[in-house]
């Protein structure tokens, strides 16, 4: 379903990505782990469009098409939709309003359906419709995200950082409806600081680097690797 | 009742009659007023058109911009030449200001919404000198000498039925899929790409809107005054409408409205202190940020506030925290 092939992407002189290649078939959950700074979001920005590659032959495939360089919001329409790091919400809209604001690449008015399938995978915020987004707290927050990002209909959902500064009960409640929403269909990719729970729920996994894939395998042989369970399980 | 007013029939029957209703009121109040206080109307009504413009840009899009004068100049301009030069009548001049003004703004529009923040108001400020400097060396502005010999056609009717007008396309446009956009991007722009929203065209649009309406309200101006000179449309004019728009609420139509009547009334309200004048003025400003740091109606539901006011009992709302 996505493909990357070889890119490189750079902020001004300082180069983020060396040439990064990895794939995403449909129907899987692919996590992509790493400590701060290994170029995780950026790998995840340079897909949705919000960053540019930098070398020309840096090529991004989705559904058969390159998407490299492509604007956002055409991205967001052909089927990929973005949860971005931080939640980033919009805060002085309510509950409801954000997610009709998920809905906006897709032209003409959200049917109910939409509506009750993001209400079906996060209860809680059916019962927050008129709240402002901006006084949720953080975990309601980051379902608010995920549920417009859902509004989309997106076949391919990437998650930024789903469980920063949530508490633990949270973070467990988050990553079961990561699991339950790609069970109902969506492809997911995955960024997360928390490579245990990462691990647990994906499929597969690329392990980042510096700006490179040092390690890529099937999630349960990862989570078993020595390297791995030392620098990123804290074992 | 309310499936009524969906219906868009009625919405333009009832926006006709309103309009209509606002022409025939007005024509009458102009011959029982004094014309010191028609003239302080008008002003009022030219300044509420152009904060109008400016509350879409900086208050509902949140760019902003401190080169509005530019904007009301080129509607000025390009109006007078319209009626003076070419003989046409004052209602298509101020068609052809607002589109001259909005069409700049879309052509300035490209580069500089790349911006953002201070940045764009930078680069908003150095157009509108860029503007201002062009027009005192035109010959068919008749440089800084001035425009002279524009007919003083705008009526207190004409301008207070524009003023609905543009209230009204305010409003549809701030409930329309648009204006959701738009009030997304000034939420979180980054979370808008990433939902999907063209960034780029939605602040171009604002941008366009924006400067049609400071387009009519300079071409409304230039036929007040009768006479224009290049320095009438300095910096200072262009903060002059952003302090409307951030006093009364950045974002907030209602806002807008009172901050125009406000600013535009207190000058003269403030006559009879002669010297003190602007020093009271200035203190006000001040006063009013202190107390009210997000403008006179910032951060207020107004149909909230009535219900209370009316002690209207809340309808069953799911959930809303307080």
């Amino acid at each position: 379903m996505l493909k990357l092939e070889k890119v490189d992407v750079s902020y001004g002189s300082i180069k983020a990505l060396h040439g990064i290649s990895l794939e995403v078939t449909t129907g899987e959950i692919v996590a992509l782990i790493g400590a701060n700074g290994a170029g995780k979001s950026t790998t995840l920005r340079t897909i949705s469009g919000l960053l540019k590659p930098s070398n020309k032959e840096s090529k991004i495939t989705f559904k058969e098409k390159q998407i490299q360089g492509i604007s956002p919001h055409k991205i967001v329409e052909m089927g990929l939709s973005h949860v971005p790091e931080g939640r980033r919400v919009f805060p002085d809209m309510s509950v409801y309003e954000n997610l009709l604001m998920g809905a906006h690449s897709r032209k003409g008015k959200p049917d109910q359906a939409d509506f009750d399938r993001v209400y079906h995978h996060f209860p809680r915020l059916k019962e927050r419709i008129k709240q402002l987004a901006g006084t949720l707290s953080g975990g309601e927050q980051q379902m608010l995200a995920m549920g417009r990002a859902l509004m989309a209909r997106p076949s391919l959902l990437i998650l930024d950082e789903p469980s920063m500064g949530l508490a633990p009960m949270l973070v467990e409640e988050i990553f079961h409806i990561i699991e339950d929403i790609n069970v109902a269909g969506t492809t997911i990719l995955l960024v997360e600081q928390n490579a245990h729970l990462a691990l647990e729920i994906s499929n597969r996994a690329y392990v980042l680097e510096t700006g490179e894939i040092v390690l890529e395998g099937m999630a349960k042989d990862l989570a078993k690797n020595e390297d791995i369970r030392k620098s990123y399980l804290g074992e | 009742m309310k499936k009524l007013l969906n219906n868009w029939i009625v919405q333009v029957l009832l926006f006709l009659s309103v309009l209509a209703l606002t022409a025939l009121s007005t024509s009458i109040i102009q011959d029982i007023i004094p014309p010191y206080l028609l003239m302080i109307g008008l002003f009022i009504g030219i300044n509420l058109i152009m904060a109008l413009g400016l509350n879409l840009i900086t208050g509902v899009t949140g760019q902003l911009s401190l080169g509005h004068a530019a904007f009301m100049s080129i509607g000025a301009y390009a109006s007078a030449i319209a009626t003076v030069n070419y003989d046409l009548p004052f209602l298509i001049g101020v068609l052809i200001g607002g589109l001259a003004a909005g069409l700049i703004g879309i052509i300035i529009g490209f580069p500089t919404l790349r911006l953002t923040g201070d940045y764009l108001a930078i680069a908003t400020l150095g157009f509108a000198e860029i503007v201002r400097v062009q027009f005192t060396n035109m010959k068919i502005t008749n440089g800084a000498i001035g425009f002279l010999g524009i007919e003083g056609s705008t009526t207190f009717p004409i301008v207070m039925t524009i003023v609905v007008l543009t209230i009204c396309c305010m409003v549809w446009i701030e409930n329309s899929r648009n204006g959701r956009a738009m009030l997304a991007i000034r939420e979180d722009e980054i979370a808008s790409s990433a939902v999907g929203i063209n960034t780029t065209l939605y602040k171009i649009q604002a941008f366009a809107i924006g400067s049609f309406c400071a387009g009519v309200g300079g071409a409304l101006f230039a036929h007040t005054t009768t006479f224009i000179q290049p320095t009438d449309f300095g910096f200072l004019k262009s903060v002059d409408i952003l302090s409307i728009v951030v006093l009364g609420g950045l974002g907030s139509i209602p806002g807008t409205i009172i901050g125009a009547i406000v600013l535009t009334s207190a000058p003269e309200i403030l006559r009879p202190l002669a010297n003190y004048r602007m020093i009271v003025y200035g203190l006000l400003l001040v006063v009013i940020m202190i107390f009210r740091p997000y403008g006179l109606l910032g951060g207020v539901n107004l149909r909230q506030a009535v219900r209370r006011a009316l002690m209207i009992p809340k309808k069953k709302q799911a959930g809303r925290g307080e």
